[in-house]
This record gives structure tokens, sequence and C-alpha cells, in this order.
């Protein structure tokens, strides 16, 4: 086996598999890393449609998705391994070049790459980070976990739902709970609006007659050796208990669907900059971390919604990782990128004047009838209405950055003149 | 003679192993959980304690037990490979009180004979702690301070012991003791009469209700919880030292230690319930604030609060006495009771087990005969770490078992062969191989590895994965096939 | 007379349209920004249609379960009598991308599609040689 690489990927998702087939179709040898045994990532669990809308024009379920990316992987030739775990990496920037020690069932290995794609994902936020304290019960699975058990192994987790979040990711939960026989109790939402897409709100709750509680949140479980009851307590508009909203709700099963957190544990002990507002990694507009010739896309740059961005993410890494194998660095002139009002992410954290971007933002609140702006060049895209649970995808034109000086700000601002 | 020890907690499990040397015993050790240790033991501080703190006046055999017990773990950690370590504790002083309460420590300590003691003042304080607070006036340096995790400890004495032919009865609860003409015939389990010589109690939270089995009535057991709060491994500040304040009223108090590991932990909190809530162990918010608070006065900084990985609690049986009560009877002979073993029963354990040992030989009147070098081993190996291993080591591993390769536990780094070995150990349930690996205790509390030693515990156990338990029979994983709410005749 | 409000998703605007219903025909229509809402809101009324997606057991494959879906939206009313009838399947792996599984299932004019592959479980698939790297097999 050949022990040096342009391009070793971390991680065979979405992200990872489209990093991988772009860096193979831009002429470099690859080498992707997957911990588990197959390759495809979480959207194979993910039965439902909604993905490809933006990749093929189609819309796919899950599944179908992670083939199509399975298939062009296979098409080009992207060599992987599978059950393969990085333990470490390190970075060297005099040879120029990046090791990673490698545990799979093959062996223990190091790996040597010009560049390195980390596009390993996120992980679910546990109970403590909802919040939940109690007795320690069985019965208490994260959404992701629980949607694993179902939908690939065959496992019908309980019968007594309370789902905590409402994000698309709970919401498509208590659908599948409920169309498999399960009682789901109710949606339990901490914010005073819905994470979730409309869509999901009509097909996954009204369809199912589910009710949703906003406002609320899971205080506490109790049961002996199961959980058999939820307390739920209502929050005011600091999110702070208010006393006497107590009761109790019977069940056997809370899911936990308060959100995910990139995994970026080997990036981290290299010493990589973290935006603590993303969770994962500063970029430039190339992906590129703070360690010269380590880029990330996907989840475990910043939880995205659609995996089709992931994609792109990936694609956009891979393009990263050529031009610093070819140029022997990424030697811009770049700008930051700063959040103005009502944005609480804006992805990557610097680009370059002379070249297109797309940056991803979040909101922080939802807001109808406003305009995204960028002061320093004067841009603007009108908006209907916007959501934190809905990552926006702002493209612009090289010959926009060309106005900006010293940097940008995105900002969020009412939109004056209604249709 | 026969043996049956109740209870496979850290102190029934460290008698059960001093007992298995002994030619002239059979013993059994009895069990009502489904996998050992479950008890107190595993939710305490880990610490093993220098004593200076046991009065020997009122407390005479937690003081005599504790400084000899933390004398024999150290011997006793390199026999069963446990994990050992050797901070040595700060007990902070906030106010004039304070140092003369260490005075007094030191005073106690030198009658225990605790080695190394020493009244810090505030200037070297820093030097021995970073994270101290600067609010300290000085402390109690005692360097004989020690962590354990304790259910590793558990863990490897039970292996031993049934290495030496102890025989371990799971799923078994003692419902009665059967004394004839005042002597100990026996105990009746849910499994059936098991006839025995001796028994011995050690039973932990429910040590009242077994003694009174065997008429004897002159103590009560109330629980007396205590949460803890443990941080993420990758959170700061952490700290170097066992750090807690002075005692004071016979409850240690807070501490903020660093766990063997690595993650910053602070409790326990002191909540004393009535004698029948002897299940309570759940967490609250008022009980994890209180413990915050008492911890934040300790440091100079404690973490984060978003970066809290994990609470818990675990219940100490307090006795109506204060001390030990380890003591044999005549209207009832052959039972012994271990009761009462609160703070500082891990450290004691060695020490309480072979103190048991003379009680055998001395009250009871029996001669005990040691086997032969041949006949008992008091050595034992833990299971093979991948994340210990060198690179080198873990290439040879792989070769010889190709499980090592396949990481399940990306958090703590644990192999699908220390899975399956800690099946092979005893593991039945997914907190039983959480305890004997440390799989699901990382940063991501099992939301990456659950499933998959859910399917492996399935695949060695030859069952479906929804029947795996968690911690055994009511908590199973799921409710069956996917389909099982749907039957095939109705709608739901 | 009934009068029902939906919150229209086809596009991001998400207006708030209401629908007059009277004797089971619609009399009225309110609040729609564009055509496309219009028919979204009459139709949810007429003839509400969705896209049902579950899991089906499979035997002696990789995984015990297929993933399906419904060819084209089904009449929401059939939801529950499609979910009894896929409950009592058990198919047999192998199963390929696309592959129908059930045709025109409880009359809804929708086939029922596998949307993941499953392959026959094989139990030497993972013992590897030395350092192998995968390429993919055809």
């Amino acid at each position: 086996m050949k022990r040096g690489y342009d391009v070793v990927v971390v991680g065979g998702g979405p992200a990872g598999l489209a990093a991988g087939v772009k860096a193979r179709m831009l002429g470099l040898s690859v080498l992707l890393l997957e911990d588990s045994d197959t390759l495809g990532g979480i959207p194979l669990q993910c039965i439902h449609p909604g993905f490809g809308l933006h990749c093929y024009g189609e819309d796919l379920t899950g599944p179908e998705f992670s083939h199509r990316l399975i298939g062009s992987a296979e098409e080009v030739g992207v060599n992987h391994i599978l059950n393969a775990y990085v333990s470490g990496m390190a970075a060297f920037p005099d040879n120029r070049r990046i090791t990673l020690r490698v545990i799979s069932p093959d062996g223990a290995f190091k790996l040597h790459a010009s560049t390195v794609i980390y596009a390993a994902g996120a992980r679910e936020k546990h109970i403590f980070e909802a919040g939940i304290v109690g007795d320690r019960v069985s019965g208490l699975y994260t959404a992701g976990e629980a949607q694993a058990l179902m939908d690939l192994y065959g496992v019908m987790p309980g019968r007594e739902i309370v789902v905590v979040g409402s994000g698309d990711v709970g919401l498509i939960m208590a659908r599948r709970f409920a169309l498999e026989g399960a009682h789901v109790k109710g949606v339990v939402e901490l914010l005073p609006y819905p994470g979730g897409l409309t869509r999901n709100i009509v097909q996954c709750l009204e369809d199912y007659g589910i009710p949703l509680l906003l406002s609320h949140k899971v205080a506490e479980v109790k049961g002996e050796r199961r959980v058999e009851k939820a307390i739920i307590v209502k929050v005011d508009e600091r999110l702070r208990i208010i006393p006497g909203t107590e009761r109790e709700v019977k069940c056997d099963t809370v899911i936990l669907a308060v959100g995910l957190v990139p995994y970026i544990k080997p990036l981290r002990d290299l010493g990589v900059e973290v935006d603590p507002s993303t969770g994962g990694p500063m970029v430039n507009g190339f992906l590129e971390t703070s360690i010269p010739g380590i880029f990330t896309c996907g989840n475990a740059l910043a939880i995205n919604d659609l995996a089709d961005y992931a994609v792109e993410q990936g694609g956009q890494a891979a393009l990263g990782a050529y031009n610093f194998i070819k140029n022997r660095g990424i030697p811009e002139a770049w700008k930051s990128v700063g959040k103005g009002r009502n944005v609480k992410l804006a992805i990557p954290h610097y680009i370059s004047r002379g070249r297109d971007a797309i940056i991803y933002v979040r909101v922080k609140k939802p807001e109808r009838n406003v305009k995204l702006h960028i002061p320093e060049i004067d841009w603007e895209m009108k908006l209907p209405s916007v959501k934190p649970a809905e990552m926006i995808r702002v493209r612009l034109d090289a010959e926009d950055l060309l106005k900006i000086i010293d940097g940008l700000t995105i900002e969020v601002i009412p939109d004056t003149c209604r249709r | 003679m026969r043996v049956a020890i109740i209870g496979a907690g850290i102190v029934g499990s460290s008698i059960a192993r001093v007992l298995s040397r002994y030619r002239n015993l059979v013993v059994y050790l009895l069990e009502r959980e489904v996998d050992v240790g479950w008890g107190a033991s595993k939710a305490n501080t880990g610490l093993i304690h220098p004593g200076y703190g046991e009065d020997p006046d009122e407390h005479p055999l937690r003081a005599r037990l504790c400084a000899a017990g933390n004398r024999i773990w150290r011997r006793w950690a390199r026999e069963l490979d446990v994990r050992l370590r050797w901070p040595g504790e700060l007990a902070l002083a906030f106010v004039r009180k304070d140092l003369d309460a260490i005075r007094r420590f030191i005073t106690l300590g030198y009658r225990n004979r605790v080695p190394g003691l020493r009244l810090l003042d505030r200037d070297e304080l820093e030097s021995f702690e970073p994270n101290v607070s600067g609010e300290a006036l000085g402390a109690l340096w005692a360097p004989s301070c020690g962590q354990i995790l304790p259910w590793e400890a558990v863990t490897a004495l039970i292996e031993n012991a049934s290495a030496n032919g102890v025989k371990l009865n799971l799923e078994t609860e003692v419902r009665d003791i059967k004394i004839e003409g005042w002597r100990v015939k026996g105990v009746e389990t849910n499994r059936g009469f098991l006839p025995a010589d001796i028994v011995i109690n050690a039973s932990g939270i429910n040590a009242d209700t077994v003694s009174r089995m065997a008429g004897i009535d002159h103590f009560s057991i109330h629980p007396r919880k205590g949460e803890y709060i443990l941080f993420r491994g990758d959170s700061s500040p952490k700290v170097v030292r066992v750090l807690h304040r002075v005692p004071v009223h016979d409850t240690k108090g807070v501490y903020v230690t660093t766990t063997i590991e690595g993650n910053l932990m602070i409790g326990p909190n002191v909540q004393d319930l009535p004698g029948e809530l002897k299940g309570d162990k759940a967490t609250s918010i008022e009980g994890l604030d209180s413990i915050w608070m008492e911890a934040e006065k300790l440091v100079k900084r404690l973490p984060p609060r978003d970066e809290v990985l994990r609470v818990f609690a675990g219940l100490r049986a307090e006795p109506s006495w204060g001390d030990f009560i380890i003591e044999a009877y005549d209207e009832a002979w052959g039972f012994i009771n271990v009761a009462g073993i609160r703070s500082p029963g891990l450290t004691s354990a060695p020490a309480i087990a072979y103190y048991v040992r003379d009680l055998i030989g001395d009250r009871l009147g029996i001669r005990l005969e040691m086997k032969d070098k041949g006949e008992w081993t008091p050595c034992r190996r833990g299971i093979l770490r991948a994340a210990d291993a060198s690179w080198r080591r873990l290439g040879r591993l792989i070769d010889g078992n190709l499980g090592y390769g396949k990481i399940i536990c990306k958090c703590r780094m644990v192999s699908e062969a220390e899975v399956v070995e800690a099946v092979r150990r005893g593991a039945r349930t997914l907190d039983g191989v959480k305890y004997r690996t440390g799989a699901m205790t990382g940063d991501c509390q099992g939301s990456f590895c659950r499933i998959r030693i859910g399917m492996i515990l399935a695949r060695e156990l030859g069952m479906p994965l929804w029947k795996v338990t968690l911690q055994g029979g009511g908590t199973e994983y799921g409710l069956g096939d996917v389909k099982v709410l749907q039957g095939r005749s109705g709608q739901p | 007379m009934a009068v029902k409000a939906f919150t229209c998703t086809v596009c991001p605007i998400g207006c708030e349209i209401t629908v007059i219903v009277e004797e089971g025909k619609i009399v009225d229509v309110k609040g729609f920004g564009c055509t496309r809402g219009k028919d979204y809101a009459v139709r949810e009324v007429l003839d509400p249609r969705r896209i049902l997606v579950t899991v089906i057991r499979c035997r002696n494959g990789r995984l015990p379960t297929v993933s399906v879906k419904t060819d084209k939206p089904i009449p929401k009313g059939k939801t529950w009598e499609i979910m009894r009838i896929l409950s009592g399947i058990m198919v047999e792996a192998p199963i390929s991308m696309g592959q129908v599984i059930v045709r025109d299932v409880a009359d809804s004019g929708a086939d029922i599609v596998a949307t993941r592959p499953n392959p026959k479980s094989d139990e030497n698939s993972d013992q590897p040689h030395p350092i192998r790297i995968r390429s993919f097999r055809r």
C-alpha cells in the first residue's frame, strides 16, 4: 500500500465522498478513511425525502442520495479503507506534509498526506446538554440513535414517546414513531417558535395529531428502571422555568433532538482555531483551517441543514486542496467576514477579493420581509422570511468582491419597501 | 466450611478475595443485581483517603482500618493491575477556625500513623495547586491521598476471587437467614436455599434489613445521597491535587478532583434521606447548584457550566452509630455484620477484609488453612487496552486479534476486542461493558457507540438487539422488532 | 360551513391561506400569494396526498431492514392501511435500489420501492488482508 497521498479524506459521508470525488476528478491521489463499515454517512438512516434538491435537482431520500455519491466515487475510483479510525494527526509545515495515525482491522499504520480534508461530521448533544436531571433510567435516546435503531437495525425503541426539540430531526422522528404505531405524546420546544421547516410541522405533527409545546422544556425524568414520566415545565421569554407550571407526562421513551455539535477532537488536539458560534473550525474561502493544508467541510465545519451543502463544501475543500498542492500553499490576501445584525454565524470566516465566494449564513432570530445586506459592497438579497433552522446560501461574484477593502459584514435588515 | 458473603460491592469482593486464600473455606458471593459493584461502590469520589480525619476515640474501627487500608491498596493495586495514582490532598482553610482544625488533624493523623502531614501556608499553596482559590489562608497537605476507579477495583477483585475459586452468584437476593440453635445454617434466596456456616453481611445500603433477618437489629442504616458533576475531558481549568475544605462535623465536604480518566469532577453534597428511600438516586437542580457553589470557593475558576458532561448520584450507607459495624454474635454464631461502611469505606476495604478474616479465626475460633503456593494467585491482569498500547504493540495486538483494530468508542478509543473481552469477563449489559472498558463515558456519552456495543452484546450473548439491557431486566434497549406495535391484525 | 387554515409549504414565504368549504365544495380561497399556493390549498382540502416512507423487514441481508417509499404521493387516508400491509411483509435479500416491493399498494396507484440496497449478509465480508485498500468491486 502506498503511504503518501495528495489528499487524505477523513470521513465517508456526503462531505467526504464529495471531496474525494472532486479531488480525483482534479487528478489528485486520494485515500478516504471511514470509521464505520459502510460508506454513505448519516443519510443512510434518513429514509425521508429532502435530499439532492440542489445537487441533482431531485427530491431523494437519504439512502438514495448517499448511494448517488457512492456511485460517483466508484466511477472515478476513490480508494478507501473502512473501519479506519484516525487516532492522531501531526502537521509538519517544513516538509509540507501531514501524518495521520490510523487504526483499522488491517493494522495500525501511518499515512502521509500533502493535504487532509476532515469531514468526520458531528455528534449529538446528550441529556445533560438538554438540561434534564432526574432518575437514572433507560428509555432515553438521542434522535440519531433512535433513527438508526428503527431504520437500520429494525428495533422499536418504545411505545409512549416524548420528543425534546422541534428541529427537523425531532419532527421527522416524531412522525417515524407515530407511523410505526407508537403514541407520541408531544414535541417539547424551549423557544417560542419551532426549530424546523413549516413543511415538517405540517407533515410530521399536524398530520398525526402530535401536540407541539412551545416555550416548554423537559426538566426531569422519573422512573424506576425505565423512564415512566417526564416532568414538563413552561419557560418565560428569558428561558427560565416558571414555577408552578410543572406537569407530569406519562411516557416510556424520551427522544433528545436538541442539536448537533461538530466532532473535531483530532483538530482540537492539533490546536486548530475554533469559532464558538459554530463549534467548528475557522476557515478561509477554500475551507482551509488555521492549520495550512488541513481543510474541513460538512457537519464538521458547521451544522448544515441540507446534506447538499455538505456536498458543495466537500467540492470546495477539494478545490482548496488542489490549489494548495499546485501552489505549495494558498497565498491569498484573506479579508474577514463579519457578522452584523441578526447573524449568528457566517462561513467561511475569510474570503478573497478576487474569487467567487459562497457564504453560508444562519440568523439568530426568525424575521419576515428582510434583506441580507453587505454594506461594504452595497449588495443585498431580499428574503420573505428567515429562520435559524434554515441556512442561507449567499453567492457573491468576484466582481462584487473587488470593492472590498478591509473585509465585509453581513447583516439582516428589515426590507422597508414591501411588495 | 461454607461462607456466604452477601453483597458484591467493594467490601464484599475484598472479603471474598481474602477468604479465597483458605483451603477449608468454600466461598459464595451473592449479589442481587445483575452485575457487581452497582451500589455505592460505583458512585463515590474514588479516593483512597489519608485517614487523618478519623478520630480513634470516637470511631476506632474507621481510624484503624482507614490508615491500614491506605497502605494495603498500594500492594493490592499492583497485584490486581488496577490504576492507582497518588495526587495528594489539600484540605483548605478559609478562616482561623479551619487552621485550628488542621492542627488537630495533624495530631490525629500522628495517632493514626498517617505519613507526611504538613500545614502549608498561603504562599506555598499555588506551587502545589495552580488553580487553588486565592481566598485560602493555608491548607493541610496530605501526600498519602490516592485516587482509584472504584468500579475497576471491584471488577478486578471479583475476577481474582473467581479465579481463586469463589463462586459468584448474580441476581441472587437474600430473603432470609436461617438460624437454628443459635447457629447460622444458611440463607434463603430467590433462587433457593444455600446452606452456609458463616454468613457475612456486606450488603451496603440494605445491611440493616439483612441483619434483622439474623435477629440482630441494634442499628439502622439510612441512605445518604451524594451528587456529583463530571466535566468534559477537554474542559479546563482542572486541578492537580485533590481539593476540599477542612472537614467539619464528620463530613468531608465537596471535593474538586481530576479523575484518573482525566475529567474534572466536583461533589458530593450531602442529603440524608429517610431509611425507606433506598432507591432514590435522582439528581436535582438544587443539589447540583449547591455542589457548584461549594466547589467554586475552593478554586480560582471552574469551567463554564456548558462543559458539564454528566451528573450522577450515589447512596452511601450511613449507620446510626457513626462507626463501622464489624462484629460477630454469640446469639447467631457464624453471622458477621460488615455494616455501615460509609466513608472511608473504599479506602478501608482491604483492611476490613483482613479484619473479618481475623474475626473468623479469633472470634469464631475457626482454624484457617492457607492454600499452597500454586493453588492461589494474588495476580490478576486487566483487559489490555488499545488506548494504552504503544504503536508497535498495537500492531501486534491487531495481528493476533482483528478486534483490536476496530475502534468502537471514538472518544475513549475502546476497541471491539476489549468489549468482547468484557463480555467474556462477565458483562451482560451495556453498563457492564461501560464499567469494564470505559466505553460510553467520553464526551459523546455513547451517542456514537452505544448501538455498536449493543450489537456486539447481542452477537456475543446470542440475543436480538432490542433485548440487550442497560442494567438488567426492565431496562431493555428496545421494545421489540420495529413493527412490533403494529402486529399483523390492526392499526395501532 | 367549515374554514380550514393552512400555512402554504410550496415556497419559503409561507402564506397563510384559508379555504372555506360548504357541503363538501370549496366556495372560497383567501390569502394565497400565487397560483401554486392556491392549488396547494385546494389539494390539501379535497385530496391531501403524501409520500409515505418507512422500512420493511428483510431476511438474510446485511441489515435487517430495507427503507422504502411510495413512488408517488398517496391519499393521506390510505396511510394506515398501507402501513398495515407493509408491517406484515418480510422480504429476502438481496434487494436492489429501486426494486419494486409491492405494486399498486392498497389500490393507491403507487408502488412501494426500495430506497436502499440490501446485499446478502456475507459472514466473511470483513476478513481483511494486510492493509488492503478497498477499491470498488464491480
